[in-house]
């Protein structure tokens, strides 16, 4: 593995492939997912051509005439990313194999998608691609709810977290499902790299980047993105709050590669997930409820236990890939 | 010169795949579904074997079908589906997508009612849902025109000036599981017709990077979808020199529309699909009984060809009009069609609409001739809806 940092990323780096001008808020953890993964992509002598779902991310970035795509750039709809990329990717094979193309370089294939189009409406299109073995590396970026619409609930957004469609009332505090362990159903798979990421880290990103587009099948990285807008913090407070995320146990950093567990942080101590909680206005409606402690107690036991289990899923793994 | 043809005997499913296999699509993706399935068998077990070098997709649902056609097509492939009813309903969304996007995307229709209530046999509901899509829609009566259709469709496709997508519909089991005879032409013939396909915009170009599917607001996409009409009215002028390339090879005429006996007829009947078979045999009868009656079988529904009907129906006494579907609340798809084209003509028929076949009820001759004499016996009412074969 090439041994990454800021300094050999700028020092390979050419050219932007994802260019500034694009229309994300302030703040934005998003951007710096697609950044980040085509300077990995450059440093790797990779080609890419990306899928990109619906939402902030492909709404912002495609405001016809602009691009801020320097790279060939695909949006087809909302549920199918990965569907579309499994074309792409196919239609890469066959035209090699028929001699129609002659690339200079190898070209890889990125599907970004928010948690709408991965969690939700687009998990049977991306579970079919993983199934079926396509060579691409689907990438989450996940903030946690329907932003691009306005804040809606998502199968991604944690408990008691304010949105509009599942909004904390004087009866009901707010979404009462925890989060859907996305990274769990694609590890199921089996024939695949899938791991946990955040924005807040960027050398953990970057080498898991590095792995998804070496990996010989399907990848997946799930970025956890802060959302400067609703998830109600400061616009100079993403990356910290992304990386508190992982000192509280809210999104442990790990990897599966064809299941086995690799934990790729493991903080000396913890903190407590109502840190977390307490960190972003999206939850202020939640902390005044009366159900407030029993939720958040809650989550915190959910968090510790996930937590122990990640480390038994290690030790017993280990060397024991499935496939 | 007209080539030498192999006859099989074979179903209208195995002539779509027969015309697959001569294409050799770079990629297949395909979902299977009744009455569609055989098309999708017979294609993958010419995988299997090594016949096509295809790269054959077998996706998870007709979404994911046409979402990765629309992406190998972007990616400069030549790129094929096939499927029915609510197989084609829920690639509606991408349906629209695959046209506004202007891919040359060449797919394989085999008509099914839409359910509901859930039925696996023939009508044009599932078609005519997508008719506002931006394809183009060709329609065979038969094996043959299956075969002859789908060759002739992935020129027009890939035609500069043309650039969409093209259905290709056949009566689901009718033409579909009915044996026939069809005239396979030689490989190297087709191979010859369709040639290699020029890669425009292909997203694995990687040194000319382009944007596929932006967000277009009320900015551009109102010139964008103007540019689709453009296309569409380049069908109509590209469309008769490919057919006429292609009845150079095959000795088989296709346009717009086809005559049977309409020319010299008082009273025409117009319909799509297998049903014109039928209505041949109908009007030779009743032509030996003296009766000026003839038929106008619809090959393209869209572009719909109302010059062509405008010039045989124009001074007709009667015209029928049958739609194997209906648009609730309003007139049914091709009726409304054929009465429009006749507002502007000189002497405008008598026009009676005529439903039948839903969820493959059986059409008989005797149907046929019931609507025929209605129309002699200038017993047709404009705005009536009637129905053929129907228990009331």
């Amino acid at each position: 593995m090439m041994a990454f940092n800021i300094k050999l990323l700028a020092k390979n780096h050419k050219e932007d492939k994802f260019v500034s001008g694009h229309r994300l808020c302030p703040g934005c953890g998003a951007p710096l997912v697609p950044k980040l993964a085509t300077l990995v992509a450059e440093a790797l002598n990779y080609d890419l051509v990306v899928s990109n779902a619906t939402g902030c991310l492909e709404v912002s970035t495609t405001i016809y005439p602009y691009t801020a795509w320097n790279i060939p750039f695909i949006h087809n709809a909302f549920e199918n990313a990965a569907a579309t990329i499994s074309g792409v990717e196919t239609a890469y094979k066959a035209l090699l194999k028929r001699g129609k193309i002659k690339p200079e370089r190898e070209i890889k294939f990125i599907a970004f998608g928010g948690d709408g189009g991965t969690y939700d409406i687009g998990l049977q299109s991306l579970s079919g691609a993983v199934e079926r073995g396509h060579n691409f590396v689907y990438i989450l970026y996940d903030n946690e709810g329907y932003m691009n619409t306005g804040n809606q609930r998502s199968g991604s957004t944690p408990p008691g977290s304010q949105t509009t469609t599942a909004p904390v009332g004087k009866k009901i505090p707010g979404k009462l499902q925890l989060k859907k362990n996305i990274v769990e159903i694609m590890a199921a798979h089996e024939n695949i790299y899938a791991a946990t990421a955040t924005v807040g880290d960027y050398m953990d990103y970057m080498n898991k980047l590095e792995k998804a587009f070496k990996f010989d099948g399907p990848a997946f990285i799930a970025v956890l993105t802060p959302c400067v807008r609703f998830w109600r913090i400061k616009e100079n407070a993403t990356l910290d709050i992304a990386k508190l995320a992982v000192e509280t146990k809210y999104w442990p950093l790990y990897e599966v590669e064809r299941g086995v567990y690799r934990i790729t942080r493991k903080p000396r101590q913890f903190k407590p997930v109502k840190e977390f909680i307490e960190s972003q206005g999206r939850f202020r409606n939640l902390l005044k409820h009366p159900m407030a402690s029993e939720i958040i107690q809650g989550l915190q036991d959910y968090v510790d236990r996930k937590w122990e289990r990640l480390l038994a899923l290690e030790e017993a793994t280990k060397d024991k890939p499935i496939r | 010169m007209i080539a030498e043809q192999k006859k099989l005997a074979i179903t209208g499913a195995e002539a779509a795949a027969h015309a697959m296999r001569q294409i050799n699509p770079d990629v297949v993706a395909a979902y299977p579904i009744t009455p569609q399935t055989p098309i999708v068998e017979k294609f993958a077990q010419y995988v299997a074997d090594g016949v096509v070098d295809t790269e054959m997709i077998p996706v998870e649902s007709e979404h994911s079908a046409m979402s990765a056609i629309v992406g190998a097509a972007a990616a400069g492939a030549r790129a094929m589906t096939a499927t029915s009813a609510n197989g084609l309903a829920l690639m509606h969304e991408i349906v629209y997508i695959a046209a506004s996007s202007r891919l040359p995307i060449v797919m394989p229709v085999v008509n099914r009612a839409l359910s509901g209530p859930i039925n696996i046999h023939c009508d044009h509901s599932d078609t005519m849902a997508e008719r506002d899509s931006g394809w183009v829609q060709l329609f065979a009566e038969n094996s043959q025109e299956v075969y002859d259709l789908i060759f002739i469709a992935l020129k027009l496709a890939e035609n500069e000036n043309v650039r969409l997508p093209v259905m290709v519909n056949q009566d689901g089991f009718i033409i579909s599981h009915g044996t026939e005879i069809v005239e396979i032409l030689p490989d190297e013939e087709i191979k010859k017709f369709i040639g290699e396909q020029k890669m425009m915009y292909s997203l694995l170009d990687t040194k000319n990077p382009v944007t596929y599917g932006p967000l277009d607001l009320y900015d551009y996409y109102f010139e964008h979808k103007r540019q689709q009409v453009e296309a569409m009215d380049n069908v109509r002028k590209v469309f008769p020199e490919i057919a006429k390339e292609y009845e150079e090879i095959s000795g088989r005429k296709y346009s717009f529309v086809e005559s049977y006996k309409a020319d010299d007829a008082e009273y025409v009947m117009v319909a799509l699909g297998s049903t014109n078979g039928t209505i041949k045999y109908v009007v030779d009868k009743m032509r030996q009984e003296g009766k000026k009656v003839g038929l106008l079988k619809i090959t393209m529904f869209r572009p719909f060809p109302k010059e062509e009907i405008q010039y045989y129906l124009n001074g007709k006494k009667g015209v029928v009009v049958l739609d194997r579907s209906m648009s609730f609340g309003a007139e049914a798809p091709l009726y409304a069609e054929i009465k429009s084209s006749l507002y502007e003509v000189a002497v405008r028929p008598q026009l009676g609409s005529y439903i039948y076949g839903l969820g493959g009820r059986d059409i008989t001759p005797d149907m046929i001739r019931k609507a025929f004499d209605d129309a002699i016996e200038g017993n047709l009412v404009v705005d009536e809806q009637r129905y053929l074969g129907l228990r009331e």
